[in-house]
């Protein structure tokens, strides 16, 4: 395309032109590794002998599926059923997969309809009755909001709690350090400030409500509104699973201090550590009693069907449930839901599915089950095979992954790496990430992009590679970390 | 000093973001919530508020709804019967999706969507409108509205960051201008000529942006229309792109209803548009367009589908764009699918393209009918008139209102056409949306209703709007005569 005579002008959108707080945030989980994952990928699609190993291996991001994990048949049979109604004459179905898809098909009449703002009211009444089998304590479905994946709630709720700072305030969210970056990526570009609190590595990831007093009382000494606290449990990318006891003293603080807590509870279903137990923190509240009285707690919980034992990512299913949330401010979420009209109905339906499964006695109610230990069964095994395999490594110490799906190893990296790092103006963990993505096709996430302490270096790695290459990986692992000390060593 | 005695709950109204609050989005706003609440008290309510074919009894497309399925659940193509029960085109399009969509509906895509879906849109691109374009330049999303937030959240650096937009306009754009903080500017059309573009008034509109200090960075127009269902015609389009080059703005082509057109005008895509004028514009135009699979014929609002396509935009800014989309990590995969079969579906010569066609056609004249029998029965109702329905699913008539009403609407704290609408709901069950939802020319008022009620139920839905209009004309007296209009 000839340019010719005219200038050039530059673009009116560009870099220096964007929205500073878009450009402030960052998320690593889909960084400079991914990156060079796929240019790799690329290169051995088009030349399969020209490297060193013979695949990428993608354990940057919880994506079961794609690592060929199978969907649970009772899922996809309602699904399709409602996608193609006609199909529950034709093919045979069980009778609970026909009764399921109707029930759902009676209140929306057809999955491509707009269902309402909040979602499905059948779904939110599942979820309700769920949260009451689960809990012991009943919930309102009017509480409930159904989202394109719990990400897509956890968004709409800080983008509503967090006030701009032109209106005065510095408003701040506690978030766990290590986390996962949807809370700094969300918080920097709704130009909230981010206020750590640090999970104690040596005690298990843990942290006690000394280490949440630290950090309010630092935030406020430098003027700022600790308005939300975050806690991820089972963690992400930490893996712990909270003690009861724990449990109930956050939720306690929260009352206490007047803080907002938002749970982010997606990992629910994946417990490994024998004697290990998922406690909700709407339990916990009402074991304390933390609703009633002159203050009573504010939370918000989140869940989603992406995993567990579902792995259901693309589907785009999850959502929240309000307690202790004015209804004046509830109306302000559904505001921001109608505006978009609601999230995609075949995730809703997932949701719903996920909270109600096929009991004994329901014609399906054998095979879900089944399909659902062998998952639970098969990541738990594979989350000792890498934990294990991550601590054989020199240098590489790995806690316990007690739930969720990553292993979140601590390296100590010599002396001259780090310095290699700096020269290639990389952070030492990067630098790290990047040699075994080009050396053995494995894609990690480095450390630096779920933060961590000062001085210290990690990366997370998934425990999802199928059972056939975990091994394999492992070995490819230790190789090149052993190839990389004795290059680096002093 | 920030301590806790200060509140005696953290979180309330009072201290949610004011960007929130000053949000404002009344397509399910007083009148929906009215509706909602009467139909929980068992009595019928007919929600013509937003364009939701499927809830009013629009059947999908077949093709798709197949190819959606089987990519849903693949063993079903392992059952020796599944031959007999489905096209064999289908079957085929799902295995292809099944091969080029890893993982299948349940893996979280590219952040930008599937590789290979993004290649199906621009292909579609390429036919519509004989250019050259690339998947690299086009973004997938839960749905067109979810691209056009993510856009106006990068464009927004600020209070004195302006956007121009329609007015009337579909509130998507003043609620997220609002949520994000900017300055939304407005830019009237002309109802009497069709809704018609009006080049002066945008000259004033930036103008007067320009003299309170706001930088305005991008131009919205929605083609077909929606409030007004208007269609342009291509010198509108060069009008607007020259406009935006010399002013340097992005022009943002909200296309969404490009299937739906009644007349004999085709559809005028700004892409292709753009593609046809001389330098400096073909070049230098920065312009992103936003298609969706929730209307035209295809009406799957519930997949939530849509996509955005950058056009001589910066890649440094698309970067950005695509680093907020990773924060979400991917759109969901079954919207996805569902815009692949859109902007791809059955060749001339497969086994289901007729049919296909036939059910596309049908949908569409049927859409075409009811837009004239509503838009006529209007015009025929005392003190209403009403602009063509040449596009879009809308009628968005002009209701002169009697001055008791009108007093009685202030003394009641509410817009007279929003006390209009809860009348109408209250009478007759039909759940429209005021025309201050949309913005409207101070002191006219509007409604908007969609044309979407099944054929065979219409006759007795603008019966009830005649109706309900006779008796409110007896209740309140005839309406002003026509008062001198005053813009800006």
């Amino acid at each position: 395309m000839r340019r010719g005579r005219f200038l050039m002008k530059a673009m009116s959108l560009n870099l220096s032109t964007v929205n500073s707080h878009v450009k402030n945030a960052e998320y690593a989980v889909r960084g400079p590794i991914l990156l060079a994952a796929q240019e790799i990928e690329e290169r051995l699609k088009n030349d399969p002998g020209s490297l060193p190993f013979k695949r990428v291996l993608k354990c940057h991001i919880g994506n079961p599926q794609s690592l060929k994990q199978q969907p649970i048949s009772f899922v996809r049979d309602v699904l399709t059923c409602v996608i193609n109604p006609s199909m529950m004459e034709r093919a045979t179905f069980n009778p609970d997969v026909v009764e399921r898809a109707k029930r759902y098909l009676e209140e929306i009449g057809s999955a491509g309809a707009y269902a309402e703002s909040q979602g499905i009211s059948a779904v939110r009444q599942e979820i309700a009755d769920f949260h009451y089998q689960r809990d012991g304590y009943p919930a309102d479905p009017r509480n409930i909001f159904l989202t394109n994946g719990a990400s897509e709630g956890v968004k709409s709720f800080l983008q509503t709690i967090i006030r701009d700072p032109a209106s005065g305030h510095r408003d701040a969210v506690l978030t766990p350090i290590p986390q996962y970056p949807l809370y700094s990526g969300t918080t920097a570009v709704l130009n909230g400030v981010l206020v750590p609190y640090y999970l104690n590595e040596e005690a298990g990831w843990t942290s006690t409500s000394k280490d949440l007093d630290a950090a309010y009382e630092g935030a406020v000494a430098e003027g700022v509104t600790p308005r939300a606290l975050v806690v991820i449990n089972p963690g992400n990318p930490t893996g712990q699973v909270m003690a009861e006891e724990v449990v109930r003293e956050v939720a306690a603080w929260c009352r206490d201090r007047g803080v907002v807590l938002m749970a982010d509870e997606v990992y629910q279903e994946n417990v490994y550590k024998d004697g290990a137990k998922f406690t909700s923190f709407r339990k916990a509240a009402f074991d304390l009693d933390l609703f009633s009285g002159q203050d009573p707690l504010q939370m918000v919980s989140f869940h989603s069907v992406s995993k567990g034992f579902f792995g259901e990512c693309g589907l785009r299913g999850g959502y929240y449930e309000l307690l202790g949330i004015p209804d004046e401010v509830r109306m302000e979420l559904y505001k921001l839901a109608s505006m978009c009209l609601g999230s995609n109905t075949v995730g809703q339906i997932v949701t719903g599915v996920m909270v109600k499964p096929p009991q004994p006695g329901d014609a399906s109610y054998e095979q879900y089950n089944r399909e659902r230990s062998d998952i639970l069964d098969s990541l738990k095994r594979r989350s000792l095979v890498m934990c294990e395999g991550l601590n054989s490594l020199t240098g590489v110490s790995c806690n316990v992954i007690e739930g969720a799906m990553y292993a979140f190893p601590t390296i100590r990296l010599p002396k001259k790496a780090v310095e290699a790092a700096k020269a290639a103006g990389k952070g030492p963990d990067t630098f790290y990430c990047l040699r075994l993505v080009h050396e053995t096709g494995i894609c990690v996430v480095p450390g630096s992009g779920f933060r961590q302490k000062e001085g210290t270096y990690h990366f997370r790695i998934t425990i999802l590679p199928p059972e056939d290459q975990i091994d394999e990986a492992v070995g490819l692992l230790r190789d090149f970390h052993e190839k990389f000390l004795n290059e680096y060593k002093d | 000093m920030f301590s806790k005695k200060d509140t005696s709950k953290v979180l309330l109204r009072d201290n949610v973001s004011p960007k929130v609050l000053q949000t404002k989005y009344d397509v399910r706003g007083e009148i929906y919530l009215a509706a909602v609440k009467r139909a929980n008290e068992g009595k019928e309510v007919i929600y013509t508020n937003v364009g939701n074919p499927h809830a009013l009894g629009e059947q999908p497309l077949t093709f798709n709804r197949q190819v959606l399925s089987l990519v849903m659940a693949p063993f079903l193509l392992n059952d020796p019967r599944v031959n007999s029960m489905y096209p064999s085109d289908a079957i085929a399009r799902a295995r292809e999706y099944l091969r080029h969509v890893k993982g299948g509906l349940g893996a979280y895509s590219d952040s930008r969507g599937n590789p290979y879906i993004r290649q199906e849109i621009a292909d579609f691109i390429q036919r519509r409108d004989g250019v050259t374009a690339s998947p690299d330049k086009i973004f997938v999303s839960n749905g067109a509205s979810e691209c056009v937030r993510m856009f106006l959240n990068c464009i927004i650096r600020g209070p004195n960051d302006g956007v121009m937009v329609p007015i009337p306009q579909y509130p998507l754009y003043s609620a997220s201008i609002a949520l994000y903080g900017g300055e939304m500017v407005g830019y009237y059309l002309d109802e009497d000529t069709t809704w018609s573009l009006d080049m002066d008034i945008l000259r004033s509109s930036l103008a007067a942006a320009r003299a309170k200090g706001i930088t305005v960075r991008a131009l919205v127009y929605i083609n077909p229309g929606n409030p007004t269902g208007q269609c342009l015609n291509k010198e509108n389009v060069e009008n607007l792109l020259r406009f935006c080059h010399d002013n340097r703005m992005v022009l943002c082509a909200d296309e969404v209803y490009q299937a739906n057109i009644y007349t004999p005008k085709a559809f005028v895509s700004a892409r292709k548009t753009l593609a046809s004028m001389p330098e400096p514009y073909r070049s230098n135009t920065e312009l992103v367009s936003f298609h969706s699979v929730s209307k035209g014929p295809f009406g799957e609002c519930g997949l939530r589908g849509g996509y955005i396509e950058f056009h001589n935009i910066d890649d440094g800014f698309i970067d950005e764009m695509y680093k907020l989309a990773s924060v979400n990590l991917s759109p969901n995969v079954t919207g996805q699918v569902a815009l692949g079969l859109m902007v791809n579906p059955p060749r001339p010569g497969q086994p289901s393209h007729n049919q296909y066609q036939s059910e596309v056609r049908r949908c569409i004249e049927s859409l075409k009918r009811r837009a004239r029998r509503i838009v006529d029965a209007f015009n025929s109702m005392e003190g209403v008139s009403c602009q063509p329905t040449e596009g879009a699913m809308y009628s968005f008539p002009r209701i002169r209102l009697p001055r008791k009403f009108i007093e009685r609407a202030k003394s009641l704290g509410k817009s007279p056409d929003v006390l209009y609408c809860l009348e109408l709901l209250d009478e007759t069950g039909l759940s429209c949306v005021p025309g201050s939802g949309f913005q409207q020319v101070p002191g006219t008022f509007h409604i908007r209703t969609t044309i979407l009620p099944k054929e065979d139920k219409f006759d007795d839905i603008v019966g009830r709007f005649k109706s309900f209009h006779e008796g409110f004309i007896r209740r309140y007296g005839k309406p002003e005569p026509e008062a001198p209009r005053s813009r800006l």
